[in-house]
């Protein structure tokens, strides 16, 4: 076998697999998008001192950006994971040479990269029709990006080697994506929450992945973001630390 | 004969329930060999520990010189799995499959070839979830197949399957053989395990019972055949009990029936009948099988599993 090969052509057929999932690819690939144009057609992208000078739509790009993170980390990884465990599809994979962590990497990369186009794909569109501003250094947000996505990936993965079956790690993987939405600033701009509910979204993953994301947007360095980066990689190495425990191929 | 599999002393539980019990045997290369069992025996247990995806409690395993404990990734480059559930994203494609398959093992053959002779060609698009269970198996079959293994493990082939496919699997896994594969194959129909194996393993609650040909577990009973055969209402068989190897001979009203032991025992009959110029209607003999060995060692009958396709018969079948 060789392992680079096979790893990316089971990356590749992940991908694809994954793509025909038409709810899946919408939420990724379709959803924030769309919101973007719904909010950024009511509101516009008028510059706004809520925002320290900056418009809706400058905002919104990368907080929606912690939307598709948690979408994909949160919803699409568990449920695929566990899924391919209920319905023998891990195992059928063991039953051949391949090393067990190379199926785990395809997978990760996979829900990296659909990720990263579905990132895209937002800012594309918040590009060409609301003319966003980006002040910030796209090496940084790229690296700001894949920590968070990779932290979020491993939390799915964990909560889906953690449950016992696929309707578990739906439900949990919901609940947990869709709270730390509301909470962390991914809909609703921090700046409007009241603080009783932002002392809760501390402890919450994504709101360090949104306040990373909005800084770094607006030409923030790394270094005034070490407490989000540092929150998130915890987040990544104690997820992927429990997930080899706990994980289950059967 | 070059053993291809040792099994010693194989233990299992799952909590307190033994599912292997202190298993014991070899297999040949190039041999079809079955294990036959009702469910739950411990079938699936034993072939996962020896193809290194269940980790014994005990005992010693070797395939094809590898601890399959040890060295599951190695040992699978060489043998071919078929596994008793096992499943695909449902909407990967059969020509999909294959193609991601040959990326995981060194010597691959080729796809193509094995969609052509698996009867998969005109399926190549089909999804998954769109196949048939025959068009499944057949698609396990050929990703078994796909890394050209020396050994090939069958849990449960032709399960769920009608007697057609039955039969068209049958032929196939005799092909497979005649490549100079050996196959390990696992069943509860007794029937497929006389048919298509050249050695068979009984297994019963965890413990193998017997081991050795069909034909000679079947000889072993030492269960006489019976000669059935229709008669005119005129005719007196009564002289037929003087046949050597004949025991005894019934007739009810047309039906008549022989018992008796021997290999020459039928040419007996049917010779005798022909010295007296009288014709044998609807003549059939019936054999023990395997089911009444299975019977003999457990004393009790092979359960019969809830999709029974082919009639279980605890008496005998025609031929
Ligand atoms: N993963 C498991 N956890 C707990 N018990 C198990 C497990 N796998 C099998 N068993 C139990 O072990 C015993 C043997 O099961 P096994 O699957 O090996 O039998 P089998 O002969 O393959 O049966 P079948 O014909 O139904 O496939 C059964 O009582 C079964 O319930
Ligand atoms: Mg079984």
């Amino acid at each position: 076998m060789n392992a680079m090969r096979a790893l990316i052509r089971l990356t590749w057929i992940e991908i694809r697999m994954y793509l025909r999932e038409p709810v899946a690819a919408f939420f990724t690939f379709a959803f924030a998008p769309m919101m973007l144009i719904l909010f950024g057609s009511i509101f516009g992208n008028q510059p706004n001192p809520l925002y320290g000078g900056r418009g809706m739509v400058d905002v919104s790009v990368p907080a929606y950006l912690g939307v598709i993170i948690a979408t994909v980390g949160l919803i699409s990884a568990p449920i695929g994971t566990a899924t391919a465990r209920e319905f023998k599809v891990l195992k059928r994979f063991r039953a051949t040479p391949l090393p067990t962590w190379m199926y785990m990497a395809a997978n990760i990369l996979m829900y990296y990269l659909v990720t990263l186009l579905g990132g895209i794909a937002l800012v594309i569109v918040g590009r060409w029709l609301f003319h966003m501003r980006f002040d910030g250094n796209p090496l940084w947000v790229w690296a700001g990006f894949t920590l968070s996505t990779l932290a979020f990936i491993a939390l799915g993965i964990l909560i889906a080697a953690v449950v016992p079956t696929a309707r578990t790690a739906q439900a949990v993987g919901m609940i947990a994506a869709f709270s730390m939405m509301a909470l962390g600033g991914a809909w609703v701009p921090r700046e409007m929450l009241p603080s009783s509910v932002l002392q809760i979204a501390r402890w919450l993953p994504l709101t360090h992945v949104v306040t990373m994301m909005r800084g770094l947007w607006a030409g923030a360095s790394p270094g005034d973001h070490m407490g989000d980066i540092g929150f998130l990689l915890v987040v990544l190495i104690a997820s992927a630390l429990l997930t080899i425990r706990a994980f289950r191929w059967e | 004969m070059r053993v291809v599999i040792e099994v010693q002393e194989l233990r299992k539980a799952y909590g307190s329930r033994v599912a292997v019990d202190g298993v014991s045997f070899e297999v040949y290369e190039g041999e079809i060999f079955g294990m036959v069992g009702p469910n739950g025996a411990g079938k699936t247990t034993t072939i996962e520990c020896i193809e290194g995806l269940r980790q014994p409690d005990s005992g010693r395993i070797r395939v094809l010189g590898m601890d399959p404990g040890r060295q599951g990734r190695a040992l699978r480059a060489r043998i071919g799995i078929q596994l008793q559930e096992g499943a695909l994203s449902h909407r990967l494609r059969v020509e999909e499959a294959l193609w991601l398959f040959t990326a995981f093992y060194p010597r691959p053959l080729d796809p193509e070839t094995l969609l052509q002779r698996l009867g998969l060609a005109e399926h190549r698009r089909k999804a998954f979830d769109q196949l048939s269970g025959g068009l499944k198996q057949r698609l396990f079959i050929a990703l078994a197949l796909i890394g050209n293994p020396e050994i090939l493990f069958l849990d449960e082939l032709t399960t769920g399957l009608d007697p057609h496919a039955r039969r068209a699997m049958w032929d196939l896994v005799q092909e497979i053989r005649a490549e100079g594969r050996t196959v390990f194959l696992t069943t509860h129909y007794m029937e497929e395990a006389e048919r298509l194996c050249d050695r068979v393993a009984i297994i019963d609650r965890g413990r193998l019972v017997a081991l050795d040909t069909p034909e000679n577990l079947i000889r072993s009973l030492g269960a006489e055949q019976r000669v059935i055969f229709t008669r005119d209402t005129a005719f007196d068989p009564s002289f037929l009990t003087d046949l050597p190897g004949v025991s005894r001979v019934e007739a009810i009203g047309e039906r008549v029936v022989i018992y008796g032991r021997g290999d020459s025992l039928v040419g007996r009959v049917v010779e005798a009948m022909a010295a007296r110029g009288m014709a044998l209607r609807d003549m059939r003999v019936e054999r023990p099988t395997l089911e009444d060995v299975y019977l003999a060692l457990t004393g009790r009958p092979m359960e019969t599993p809830g999709q029974e396709i082919l009639p279980a018969s605890n008496s005998g079948r025609s031929r």
